[in-house]
């Protein structure tokens, strides 16, 4: 078996814990996904998907159950440790508000590592020119990020979230924004990220076509884990 | 984004630049609120400094006199009912005072000392007289504590034995001008003819009309005090601490000292009453700077919440994001500051160009004082960070899955 990238156990996350209108929204996950897996979250609306995707990009604490992320058990870390093993070993692609708009598509893709190390220097906008590259966007490189179209925006996103090199990649719908084209665009951007790179992605996305092309289907119903499937490798490639 | 500048500097101008319509108009507010600052500081220096500058520049800060004379009622059984009157206090020397003179003059704190016999006369040309104060005095002492040659308009500050410097409106009164001679009597009945050297402006009428000057010689003739003096005059290096000097002066050399800031209390209680208005009006300029960064600051973390949920996401930590807006704070303070600096010292200039007297001088000199601006910067530096503390930590504590979502 390969090594786990994220390791969930017994993952329960409950709001208003201790009042009257105390709820759970999860109730105990288990799921480990390894190295290389390019996974599918799917599941209705307010299943508990984007719960549980914030639970595993260290956004938000779980209310019971334990947690690690690349070899690293997280319960116990303090913020500051949290933040830090986020910006370096998780890369996020988020539906909406892709970029910071102050900031060229550059300058968006070196952020993660500047964050991290505190400066710039050409170490960093090399390594972000050549992820600006590997996406296709080398000319836009210099435009500010409201300045390029939704799947170019998605895509300059990808990039920043490869920046710090991360084991995991977590979107969140990164599709749903945009017209049929450029998802499939993206989406191969993914997917080819995953395959040349051994990252392991889980992308939550209510499209049943694009879900399809991953190696791995996690299905979650009303915060339970009701499918988990794994579509065959010949499958994937004639799809 | 230059290499080598740290992540908070490079966030936070940008986000000043991205907001530049609030920054603009903070920046306005900023600037304008540090300009009244700055004019109203200089306003109250100028005007403390003239007024302190034309009082002193005519009278010494210290004036030693000899003790007052008092009444010692015999105590006797059957005097119980006596009724005890103020004595007359007549023209008397300081005891000793030249050894008074040495022992003050080596304090110190004191800048020079100048020996003063002076009394009531009468100055006569002709049938016209007008009583007026004979001050004698040793030239070459006295002019290091008020410099009369400088505000000689006829004549020269000379001080022979049978000279006399007056006033422009005793000369006028007298119809006498540089060369004429006048006839001085004092109340004793001592008299002498002396030759007007020069006439001198002391700024104001009273003094003009009342203060003529003769040698101590002549002085200590006329007014029956031969070998004495009436007072000394001292001057002392910070004339804040008259007051306390004059204090261990009389403590030590049992004579009255009287100081410029004792005989000048009205003046002294004007100038507070303008220091505490103008520091309240400073105070409260301050507080609306401190309150308007603080409120754009708030609004630019709402706008930017979303921004700041992806950068925390990405590994920025609540130090970082505190830090960009505390900077921002401290950039709005600073730019505002320097602005608002300008703005204050074109106001001090024009203030100084077109505001005039009748006579075409200023109104009173207001000083650039460099130390009043950097001062400014500092502490609008200091008000917008401390403006920004709330926004920062609201920022940095923001739910960064709430933040994103929106």
């Amino acid at each position: 078996m390969a090594e786990a990238v994220v390791r969930l156990a017994g993952i329960r996350k409950a709001y208003n814990v201790g009042t009257p209108a105390e709820a759970e929204v999860l109730h105990g996950i288990d799921v480990a996904l390894e190295k290389g897996d390019l996974c599918a979250l799917m599941g209705p609306s307010g299943s508990g998907k984007s719960t549980l995707l914030n639970i595993v990009g260290l956004l938000d604490r779980p209310t019971s159950g334990q947690l690690s992320i690349d070899g690293r058990e997280s319960s116990g870390l303090d913020d500051r440790a949290l933040t830090e093993l986020r910006g370096r070993s998780i890369g996020f692609v988020f539906q909406y508000h892709h970029l910071i708009p102050a900031f060229t598509a550059l300058e968006n893709v070196m952020m993660p590592m500047l964050v991290d190390r505190g400066r710039p220097d050409d170490a960093m906008r090399e390594r972000a020119e050549s992820l600006l590259e590997s996406v296709g966007l080398t000319q836009w490189k210099d435009n500010l990020a409201t300045n390029m179209s939704g799947g170019q925006q998605q895509r300059v996103a990808v990039a920043r979230a490869l920046a710090m090199n991360p084991a995991l990649i977590l979107a969140d719908e990164p599709t749903g924004n945009l017209d049929t084209k450029s998802a499939q665009g993206v989406f191969d951007l993914l997917r080819e990220v995953n395959r040349m790179r051994g990252t392991t992605l889980l992308i939550v996305t209510h499209n049943h076509e694009l879900a399809a092309q991953c190696g791995r289907i996690v299905e979650i119903v009303d915060g339970r884990l009701t499918s988990d499937r794994r579509i065959h490798q010949e499958k994937r490639s004639t799809a | 984004m230059r290499n080598g500048l740290p992540f908070e500097w490079i966030a936070s101008s940008r986000f000043l630049l991205e907001g530049r319509m609030q920054s603009v108009a903070i920046l306005a507010g900023v600037s304008i609120g540090v300009g009244v600052i700055i004019f109203m500081s200089a306003a109250l220096a100028g005007m403390q400094a003239n007024f302190i500058r034309r009082v002193l520049s005519a009278q010494a800060h210290i004036v030693l006199l000899p003790p007052q004379e008092v009444a010692r009622p015999l105590r006797e059984r059957s005097a119980e009912a006596a009724i005890v009157q103020k004595p007359y206090q007549r023209v008397r020397s300081i005891d000793q005072w030249q050894k008074t003179m040495k022992e003050v003059g080596a304090m110190a704190a004191v800048s020079a000392v100048s020996p003063m016999a002076s009394g009531p006369v009468l100055a006569v040309r002709g049938v016209a007289s007008r009583a007026v104060t004979a001050m004698g005095v040793d030239p070459d002492l006295y002019y290091r504590i008020v410099p009369l040659p400088e505000k000689i308009v006829a004549g020269r500050a000379r001080l022979n034995v049978d000279d006399i410097i007056i006033g422009t409106d005793l000369a006028n009164d007298l119809g006498v001008s540089v060369g004429d001679k006048i006839v001085v009597t004092s109340g004793a009945g001592a008299g002498a003819t002396l030759t007007i050297s020069g006439i001198v402006d002391l700024g104001t009428k009273g003094a003009n009309q009342r203060n003529t000057y003769v040698a101590l010689h002549t002085a200590q003739a006329l007014l029956g005090l031969v070998g004495g003096v009436s007072s000394i005059d001292v001057t002392v290096q910070d004339v804040y601490a008259a007051e306390r000097i004059a204090q261990a002066i009389a403590a030590a050399q049992g004579v009255e000292a009287d100081s410029w800031i004792l005989t000048n209390a009205q003046f002294f209680s004007a100038v507070n009453a303008q220091i505490v208005a103008n520091t309240t009006i400073r105070f409260f300029v301050g507080l609306a700077i401190a309150f308007g960064i603080a409120a754009v600051l708030i609004v630019s973390v709402v706008q930017k919440s979303k921004e700041i949920g992806i950068l925390r996401a990405m590994g920025a930590s609540r130090g970082q994001i505190l830090r960009v807006f505390l900077l921002q704070g401290a950039v709005l303070g600073l730019l505002g500051s320097l602005a608002g600096s300008a703005l204050g010292g074109a106001a001090i200039y024009l203030w100084q160009t077109f505001v005039r007297n009748p006579d075409g001088t200023p109104l009173f000199p207001m000083e650039q004082d460099p130390r009043l601006f950097a001062a400014a910067a500092v502490l609008a530096t200091l008000t917008g960070l401390a403006a920004a503390v709330a926004p920062a930590m609201r920022g940095a504590r923001l739910d960064p899955v709430v933040a994103i979502r929106g």
